[in-house]
């Protein structure tokens, strides 16, 4: 498992991918994998009246990379998932830690086979 | 050719025993009688619904309302755009008016919330965002979170200030014979009340709701045949942004509100200072300030000034939600754009009663997913 960002052939990068670049139109060539890397808390809730099969609290985080030494056109990526504590801080930096299974696929509205259940969440380095 | 509104309805918003086809049944019926209008009269019917089917297991409401209003052989059609379906709706119904298609159109929006749990109708409602999202359990409320915690940090905006939107909107649906909610609250209650998602309290969310609300629509020409009341849609547009939230360049500004806000400015031949009253998406507080801001009445990040200073108040210089908002009128997902276009057409033509203020010109900015789709409907008085 990896946590992959795409990246389209004019080096726009996206998480999650898209069938084409929503940047410039060009098909999505590459991945880059986010796992190892440490991003920065841009802003965060904790958020308590979650749906069936959610955890309650559920923090959950908009996490900026930067890719700003790397051969792209972006300067950086942003991811979105929950944070593995409740206590988390604009700025703060986070890594990102596997979970096979972020919420009960049998609780929800969605047929659970039309999904991928596992994924990563946000730790505090 | 110019498309007229010549009536309008809505019915209580709330917990109602009615299920969508008795509820868009009511809607309908009123609005037909407030223009005026028979039924063979009708060519074109528009449903605004987001999710009979997941909420009730109820499909193909538009014959089923088609044939419960006597419209036959009108053409009819349901129109889902999740939170803008109302919105959306009235593009359908301006678009028919205006190319010919149709003399007479009649848009009803509807949805049936309040049976399921609030879990429950939270998930449907989730389940418009990204399986990246999704997996997650991300849910509206919590983009809404986000988004205030970001705009509060970064602009230096007091907490108290979206509190103050809540307080302002409650105060409005007192007046509001429809709203779900008639009762004042004051900032105190609004800061005090349960976490939904920190910094967002209860009230800082709309409830959810049961209700429907309708729409006549005709050409000019036919308007002036069958009334002296009638408000025009002067500008319409509707644009989208990213599905995925946290794909936006800057998380205070929805795209699609600046962009369909330009538009129909420019087709109306207007600009935001024309705008002398408004009804916007206030889903969540922290909505208000963003649309504010994307329909150009407030620079990006200055919206909670004027709302500090009193100007979106009924007696302020632009008043902003006097239907009482989605905070205090409730919001039927597919009705809710429908009742926006309901209260700015009152508004203009004068009948709102104890809401009443002085307006030639409304906009109604409505917002589905997160800023995922808008549409931005501006009318003008005759």
């Amino acid at each position: 498992m990896s946590f992959d960002a795409h990246v389209c052939e004019n080096g726009h990068v996206t998480y999650p991918g898209h069938t084409l670049c929503p940047e410039c139109g060009a098909k999505q060539t590459e991945t880059l994998d986010l796992s190892g890397r440490t991003g920065e808390v841009v802003t965060w809730t904790k958020s308590t009246a979650t749906p069936p099969g959610v955890r309650a609290p559920n923090t959950i985080a908009i996490v900026q990379f930067d890719l700003g030494g790397e051969d792209l056109t972006d300067d950086y990526v942003r991811a979105v998932g929950q944070v593995t504590t409740e206590a988390v801080e604009t700025g703060d930096a986070v890594e990102p830690v596997y979970a096979e299974e972020l919420r009960d696929p049998e609780a929800g509205i969605k047929v659970p086979e039309s999904q991928e259940w596992d994924g990563y969440r946000f730790e505090s380095v | 050719m110019t498309v007229a509104v010549i009536g309008a309805s809505m019915t209580k918003f709330g917990e109602r025993d009615a299920w969508i086809r008795e509820l868009i049944a009511q809607a309908g019926e009123a609005a037909l009688d407030d223009a005026g209008v028979e039924p063979a009269d009708v060519d074109h019917l528009y449903v605004s619904n987001m999710a009979s089917g997941e909420f009730e297991g109820q499909g193909g409401i538009m014959n089923a309302l088609a044939h419960d209003l006597g419209l036959m052989p009108a053409y009819s059609e349901r129109v889902d755009q999740t939170s803008s379906s109302g919105g959306a709706g009235i593009y359908e119904a301006w678009q028919s008016i205006a190319s010919g298609a149709s003399d007479m159109t009649l848009l009803v929006g509807g949805e049936k919330m309040t049976h399921r749990s609030t879990a429950e109708s939270t998930d449907i409602i989730a389940s418009i965002t990204h399986p990246a999202e999704y997996k997650h359990g991300l849910t509206l409320p919590s983009f809404a979170g986000m988004t205030a915690r970001h705009y509060l940090e970064r602009f230096d905006a007091p907490r108290d200030s979206l509190a103050k939107v809540a307080v302002k909107n409650h105060k409005n649906g007192v007046d509001n014979p429809h709203a779900q909610f008639r009762k004042e609250i004051d900032e105190e209650t609004a800061l005090e009340s349960p976490i939904v998602a920190d910094p967002l309290r209860l009230y800082d969310f709309c409830p959810i709701t049961d209700g429907s609300s309708g729409l006549v629509f005709t050409t000019e020409e036919k308007a002036k045949e069958i009334t002296d009341d009638y408000a025009v849609v002067s500008g319409i547009a509707g644009a989208t942004d990213t599905h995925v939230v946290h794909e936006r360049d800057d998380p205070t500004v929805m795209g699609g509100v600046v962009d369909s806000s330009d538009m129909a400015y420019e087709m109306a031949g207007i600009g935001p200072d024309d705008i002398d009253v408004a009804e916007l998406h206030d889903m969540f507080t922290i909505l208000e300030f963003l649309q504010m801001e994307g329909c150009g009445f407030a620079e990006h990040g200055e919206a909670w000034k004027q709302v500090e200073q009193g100007r979106t108040e009924k007696d302020g210089e632009l008043p902003i939600n006097t239907s009482g908002g989605l905070k205090s009128k409730g919001h039927p997902l597919g009705a809710s754009g429908v009742a926006q276009g309901y209260e700015i057409y009152k508004q203009l033509v004068g009948e709102a009663g104890p809401r009443q203020v002085e307006a030639d010109t409304g906009l109604a900015c409505n917002v589905g997913g997160f800023g995922n789709c808008v549409i931005t409907t501006i009318m003008e008085a005759r």
